[in-house]
């Protein structure tokens, strides 16, 4: 490898004669410094954000939670003594992008690692790449991807759980406590069938039955036309959608039904950066949503968490403090804050001094197992499969009570597993 | 010759870049494939189409699905990348040049977004917009590894120089030339007694085909396969590249492809709002430079270029 090194170190200076003067020469102060990367130079992370695009109420969150747990790394004395800096990029929530973007990472940043694409296209239109580029990747997507076995041995998932485990938790409360004839409204395409694909056995596992499974195209804006094709003797509507139209959806939802409609079990991921108190909204009352961390505080959160909301600048209904209009994307963006800490906690496992420490780094995270809930951790104890890349860990289910977010129930690990899918270990590096 | 130059030194680029150059030259060539097939039919024969991402999409999923789902290996997944895009760019050019001007934008348009609605429609099989990653080992052709870096920046080389030269060959040619007049006076061309309407037609393929051909490399080289580009976004950036390097012009393509993709990547360096300097950059391009930055090149330095 060195010796490769050295040959392109030579032809680059030819370069800089003949071709490309300019290019090579603006990249070449980075080169040059990271190769003289000493103990004492900063950790670079490289951070894929969705800034523009249909992910960027997301991005815009995902980077203050980033921020905020990167300034609370770098207090603690930094990662292996050495500063964190995070480079970021913007995808525009786009996989070609995206991939343009992690080869930016990987041969012009010169990060160590990189972190936080949260759209699956973006994910699995970049992972490709990272994996032949040999740069670790951990994502914060949510995706039955990971653990599917679709991605590669440098594409981890350590800071938010995937949607099969979230789906096959919730159907025992579906079941029992709100009624066994489910009909499901899902986005049409990936996401939304792994809502379909995981729950329809989860629901008839406990004893239940999904009478309709209705698929809206990701590019619809309106939804109306869709909810006649809901039974009539639908005790529950199940209801997940993603993207800029997810208020259109709620509203039409409430003007169709009325208040007279089935009990309502919805992911949060419908309501993620809009105010659960929104006009319009007033018919959610009653029903209940899954959330990944709770957005409103409840009586019981931890010191841990009160501490991570107050340091990602968030009040106590999960809106920014400096503008309480301006809600955040609670429920997944402890995913990045989680994220970061696996990283620094796998780096110093693996003694992580440079790039050629990727592989260690890697096998250091694959032997995670239990983390224990913490300031690291201010969701809740998670367990690490290493096999499957993925982490698992508590599923909150909430209930709408006089607008805010009420906890009814909160789920274990153990309600979450399933068998594996893939071994990634298996994968040479 | 200034062809051959150029083709001579993206050659000898691929010695002498830093990777991600490197890297980024690779994907540019690909891209600019994409934009001389466009070229073909707007730069030369006149006709606007909005709908090229379909052909981009035909190709990229042709071979893709063909990957994935019937265990085809690298060769065969790009003949039928190539083979689904010369099929629907024939069906397409049959119904869309019965109509011309504004009429044909909207036609292909329409077909570009029935494409993509196809794409996403059929989500079991495609992944819609998530898409999916052809594995490795479907990417090794005659023993290549053609996502190692070296290899994917010859085949992207191959490609491009096949492309290149082929638009060359053909505007040279006398079926080039035809296409030339019909572009400028479709009603003259006809009363010299030639078949426009089979000229406009074999344009559309051969254009639709060259995309196709581009989009089953894209996917191959780069291992994904996605819903995102056949959307509408994907049509407007080849005419942008197009525009940008100079409509009508062989090496247009490849200029416009480059510059638009640097454009992009370094002012997002520098803030958010990339988007805007691209937009600006743009205005400022066609105000003062209608004709594309080679089309202003033929027009002070040098009247002949082809």
């Amino acid at each position: 490898m060195t010796i490769k090194t050295d040959l392109t170190a030579i032809s680059r200076r030819g370069a800089l004669g003949t071709l490309a003067a300019g290019a090579a020469a603006a990249s070449l102060p980075l080169w040059a410094r990271y190769a003289h990367a000493q103990s004492a130079a900063p950790i670079r992370l490289g951070f894929q954000v969705h800034r523009t695009g249909i992910g960027a109420a997301y991005g815009r969150w995902y980077g203050r939670t980033v921020e905020a747990a990167v300034n609370l790394i770098n207090e603690g004395g930094g990662i292996n003594g050495r500063p964190v800096e995070i480079v970021a990029e913007d995808d525009g929530t786009d996989p070609k992008r995206g991939a343009e973007v992690v080869e930016k990472f990987a041969n012009q940043h010169r990060v160590d690692v990189v972190f936080g694409p949260l759209f699956s296209h973006v994910v699995i239109g970049s992972a490709p790449r990272a994996g032949e580029l040999k740069l670790p990747y951990f994502v914060v997507s949510e995706g039955h991807h990971v653990a599917s076995g679709m991605l590669n041995r440098y594409t981890l998932q350590p800071g938010i759980t995937d949607v099969k485990s979230q789906v096959i938790s919730m159907a025992p409360f579906i079941t029992e406590t709100l009624g066994k004839k489910v009909t499901m409204i899902f986005p049409d395409y990936g996401f939304g069938y792994d809502h379909r694909d995981n729950l329809v056995p989860a629901i008839e596992a406990n004893g239940g039955t999904v009478l309709e499974k209705i698929a809206i195209p990701p590019t619809e804006t309106s939804f109306t036309k869709y909810f006649p094709r809901i039974p009539r003797d639908t005790e529950v509507l199940y209801h997940v959608m993603v993207g800029p139209a997810v208020l259109t959806f709620v509203k039409e939802l409430g003007e169709f039904f009325g208040g007279q409609g089935p009990a309502l079990f919805g992911f949060i991921d419908s309501l993620e950066a809009v105010a659960i108190d929104s006009p319009g909204l007033e018919f959610l009352e009653g029903s209940h949503f899954w959330e990944g961390m709770c957005r409103h505080a409840q009586p019981d959160q931890s010191e841990h968490e009160a501490f991570y909301r107050a340091a990602v600048g968030v009040n106590d209904r999960g809106a920014s403090m400096a503008d309480p209009r301006d809600v955040s994307t609670y429920g997944h963006m402890f995913g990045c804050w989680e994220t970061l800490h696996v990283i620094k906690a796998g780096m110093e496992a693996a003694g992580y001094a440079g790039p050629q420490h990727r592989a260690a780094l890697i096998e250091a995270v694959e032997a995670m197992e239990d983390m224990p809930e913490g300031l690291a951790h201010p969701q809740g104890a998670k367990r690490f499969n290493g096999r499957t890349h993925q982490v698992f860990g508590h599923q909150n289910i909430s209930r709408v009570e006089g607008g805010r977010l009420i906890r009814v129930h909160r789920t274990s690990i153990e309600d979450t597993l399933y068998p594996d899918e893939v071994d990634y270990t298996q994968q040479p590096f | 010759m200034l062809h051959l130059g150029l083709i001579a030194a993206l050659l000898a680029a691929h010695f002498l870049l830093p990777a991600y150059h490197h890297g980024n030259l690779a994907r540019v060539m690909v891209l600019a494939s994409y934009a001389l097939a466009y070229n073909l039919l707007f730069g030369y024969t006149g006709l606007l189409s909005l709908g090229h991402a379909l052909f981009f999409a035909a190709g990229l999923y042709g071979m893709g699905m063909g990957v994935q789902h019937l265990g085809l290996g690298a060769g065969a997944g790009l003949m039928l990348g190539i083979a689904s895009g010369a099929v629907v760019s024939a069906l397409v050019a049959a119904l869309a040049l019965r109509t011309s001007g504004v009429a044909f934008m909207i036609v292909t348009l329409m077909f570009a977004q029935a494409g993509f609605l196809t794409i996403l429609h059929f989500g079991e099989w495609t992944r819609g917009d998530e898409g999916f990653v052809l594995a490795q080992a479907g990417r090794v052709l005659w023993g290549m590894d053609l996502s190692a870096p070296g290899t994917r920046y010859l085949a992207a080389l191959v490609l491009f120089s096949i492309c290149l030269l082929l638009s060359l060959a053909l505007v040279r040619a006398p079926f080039g030339r035809v296409l030339v007049a019909i572009r400028e006076n479709e009603e003259r061309v006809r009363m010299l007694g030639y078949d426009t309407q089979a000229h406009r037609f074999a344009a559309m393929v051969a254009s639709g085909t060259m995309a196709a051909v581009a989009g089953a490399v894209y996917g191959m080289l780069f291992g994904y396969v996605g819903a995102t580009f056949a959307s509408v976004q994907y049509s407007i950036l080849p005419l942008l590249w197009v525009l940008l390097g100079g409509a009508g012009t062989v090496l247009g393509p490849f200029i416009g492809t480059l510059f638009m993709f640097y454009l992009i990547d370094l002012s997002s360096g520098l803030t958010t709002a990339y988007m805007l300097i691209a937009g600006v950059a743009l205005v400022g391009l066609t105000l003062f430079a209608p004709q594309g930055i080679m089309g202003e090149v033929r027009r002070r330095f040098w009247r002949g270029l082809p």
